[in-house]
């Protein structure tokens, strides 16, 4: 099988701390990391190849520093780094980007399945995956949880939906988003780690790829952000201190008309 | 496109600094400069300048006959025959945006045996109801729901179409989006037009939550977003409303799929689903383990609610994901929301800082969560937790 993992760098956000006077995030120190949906994206590419046979490329669109996460990717066993990096990418909204990773994409011949993480944690947007799917018409399964199996050029899986979960058939190539019940992530090996030291790392920029040059970046996103605020606070709330049994009687005394 | 600070306008002030959220400016000679590798055009920094010294240029794509596109369009989402509750949230939203612009308000719904549900759609405020129905739109299939959804678009030109954020409409939506080449904005918490130019304003948690981005698609139509479950409030049913319903037949070619439907299992889970609680009692890292939840169930039982959690505990193993409350779990808005042991970091503020009252109960005076929180209580949520669930109980006779 030839797979394709597309992941994203983004900053840990377990980290992000709210600076009280300004409102404002606090980045300073702020490590980058492989998306933590990519992980399970990753693992499962890996097992997939472990399975059947093949190569796993890992693919990530970003600034040159983004290189990092694809070589953690390899100490993960993915076979090959592609990192997508050029001015003329920046500022790109989701449809760029889709774009962008698709024209990718297509000049890796031959691919079987592409997996995304479900969504990026720093933009929770979850358009990504479809976008892709859609710029290379390739049928997509969002939300997987298990890949049963795959056979005959086809494969079936199933996915999470808000109730349980669907099992579908799919035909081949397909695009995959995955969940985090879909597997437990390994923790790169030694040889792995070694692996990803030495690992050569494709870079590929808008002129290595067959691809229309309004259709990048800012001018190619309809999308724009016109204002960034702090929203408000909420009013200040009433404080309980002391005895537990006296804070206790308060509280329901405050809320026993609200509840129905 | 491009990004260029006009040194003569620039004071050195620093306040760019501040607000780049990706740390793309540093100072040099007393002029702010920016790391093209780290900047991604985003617009914080030119929106906070206050001597105009940023610019941005860029040059735009645009839908062709932009203006023709009139009128407001939501999604109508069925499951099971089943109409979710987040399209007559939607329905709301879309009546008060279609009446500021003095548009119509469509809905559009797919499905198999699904005429029925037209007449509460209009009810509820649509002026238009297009219904597709058809053995192969019986349940969702990203490819025939997204050919239909591009063959109307295109037909009907909306300038607005909005979706719910539900694991189906997330997927639908993103690839009509793409196929119709518009902007697409995800879980938006709040929307408004700008009747001047006919522009959607798109407000949104960005960069993990605690600053807001509104976003705007000026150059192509429909403007598209998405919006969770809860976020705005259902339309109001009204019966004497009359609206048009409009059955469209769709070339079969457009139905293929290559994606089938094998099966669909529900899992039933014990506790009460926490997106549709009025009430939620959470727990997080506080709880200590797992087998002390079962204060948390019993308060939960006393008031009616349901039970969740903090991504601390339920990365510790001691809930199940599904009870998950913030940015990587579920969004959730109820009337009260009591916080047990629960810090408050970003991610977990986000998921329910819009619920009517929110408790805190914490040891830590000087926690994240008592900012949000209505009526906190410093204590040990071991004592406060049970003294609440006794004190409910009596004074709701439960």
């Amino acid at each position: 099988m030839n797979i394709v993992v597309c992941i994203k760098q983004v900053p840990d956000t377990t980290q992000v701390r709210i600076d009280p006077v300004t409102n404002t995030l606090i980045r300073e120190g702020v490590q980058s990391i492989i998306n933590p949906f990519d992980v399970y994206a990753i693992e499962e590419g890996v097992r997939l190849k472990e399975r059947f046979g093949g190569k796993v490329t890992v693919i990530t669109m970003g600034p040159p520093q983004a290189e990092a996460v694809l070589r953690e990717s390899i100490s993960m066993g993915c076979d090959e780094g592609v990192l997508v990096s050029d001015r003329a990418f920046a500022g790109s909204d989701t449809l760029a980007t889709g774009y962008t990773l698709a024209r990718a994409i297509n000049k890796i011949k031959d691919v079987d399945m592409i997996i995304c993480g479900k969504q990026a944690s720093d933009g929770d947007t979850a358009q990504v995956g479809p976008g892709i799917a859609t710029q290379l018409d390739i049928p997509q399964v969002t939300y997987v949880k298990k890949i049963e199996e795959i056979a005959n050029g086809k494969a079936k899986i199933e996915r999470m939906t808000e109730e349980g979960f669907e099992i579908v058939e799919t035909s081949m190539p397909c695009l995959i988003t995955v969940v985090k019940e879909i597997n437990e992530p390994r923790i790169p090996s030694l040889k792995g780690r070694m692996a990803a030291k030495k690992a050569v790392i494709l870079a590929w920029k808008a002129i290595d790829l067959d691809i229309e040059e309004n259709r990048l970046g800012l001018t190619g996103s309809p999308t724009w952000v016109s204002k960034i605020f702090t929203p408000p606070p909420r009013p200040k709330g009433q404080m309980f201190e002391g005895d537990p049994e006296e804070s206790a009687t308060n509280l329901v005394d405050l809320l026993k008309n609200h509840i129905g | 496109m491009s990004i260029q600070i006009n040194n003569d306008k620039c004071t050195g002030c620093t306040i760019c600094l501040k607000v780049c959220p990706f740390s793309a400016l540093s100072m040099s000679n007393k002029k702010a400069v920016i790391d093209l590798d780290k900047c991604t055009l985003c617009g914080a920094c030119q929106d906070s300048c206050n001597f105009k010294a940023i610019e941005i240029k860029r040059e735009a794509s645009r839908t062709p006959n932009l203006e023709a596109y009139k009128g407001v369009w939501v999604f109508g989402e069925q499951k099971r025959g089943a109409v979710q509750p987040v399209v007559y949230e939607l329905l709301g939203k879309g009546r008060e945006l279609a009446d500021k612009l003095g548009v119509e308000l469509s809905c559009v719904i797919l499905g198999h045996n699904v005429k029925g549900k037209c007449q509460e759609l209009i009810f509820r405020g649509a002026d238009n109801v297009y219904v597709v129905d058809a053995p192969e739109l019986e349940h969702f299939l990203d490819e025939p729901y997204t050919n239909v959804l591009v063959n109307l678009i295109r037909k009907y030109r909306p300038e607005i179409f909005l979706c719910g954020a539900t694991v189906i409409g997330r997927s639908l939506i993103s690839r009509v989006a793409v196929k119709i080449h518009t902007g697409l904005t995800a879980d938006c918490t709040g929307l408004d037009v700008d009747t001047k130019e006919r522009f959607l304003l798109q407000t949104r948690p960005a960069f993990g939550g605690n600053i807001m981005a509104t976003i705007l698609s000026k150059n192509h139509r429909p403007q598209m977003s998405t919006v969770r479950h809860k976020v705005f409030k259902e339309a109001v049913v009204n019966p004497n409303r009359k609206g048009k319903i409009i059955e469209e037949v769709i070339p079969k070619v457009l139905l293929k799929s290559r994606t089938k439907l094998l099966d669909v299992v529900e899992e039933i889970t014990s506790t009460a689903n926490i997106a549709e609680a009025d009430i939620i009692v959470s727990g997080g890292r506080g709880m200590k383990g797992p087998e002390n939840f079962a204060l948390l169930e019993e308060l939960a039982k006393v008031l009616g609610g349901a039970v969740g959690s903090s991504r601390a505990a339920v990365d510790s193993g001691w809930m199940p994901y599904s009870h998950q409350v913030g940015q990587t779990g579920k969004t959730v808005c109820p009337k009260i929301y009591i916080a047990c042991g629960i810090s408050g970091q970003i991610q977990h503020l986000v998921g329910m800082q819009s619920s009517d009252i929110i408790i805190a109960i914490n040891q830590d005076p000087s926690a994240p969560i008592f900012t949000v929180a209505t009526y906190g209580i410093v204590g040990d949520l071991f004592q406060v937790v049970p003294l609440l669930t006794r004190k409910f109980k009596e004074a709701l006779n439960r």
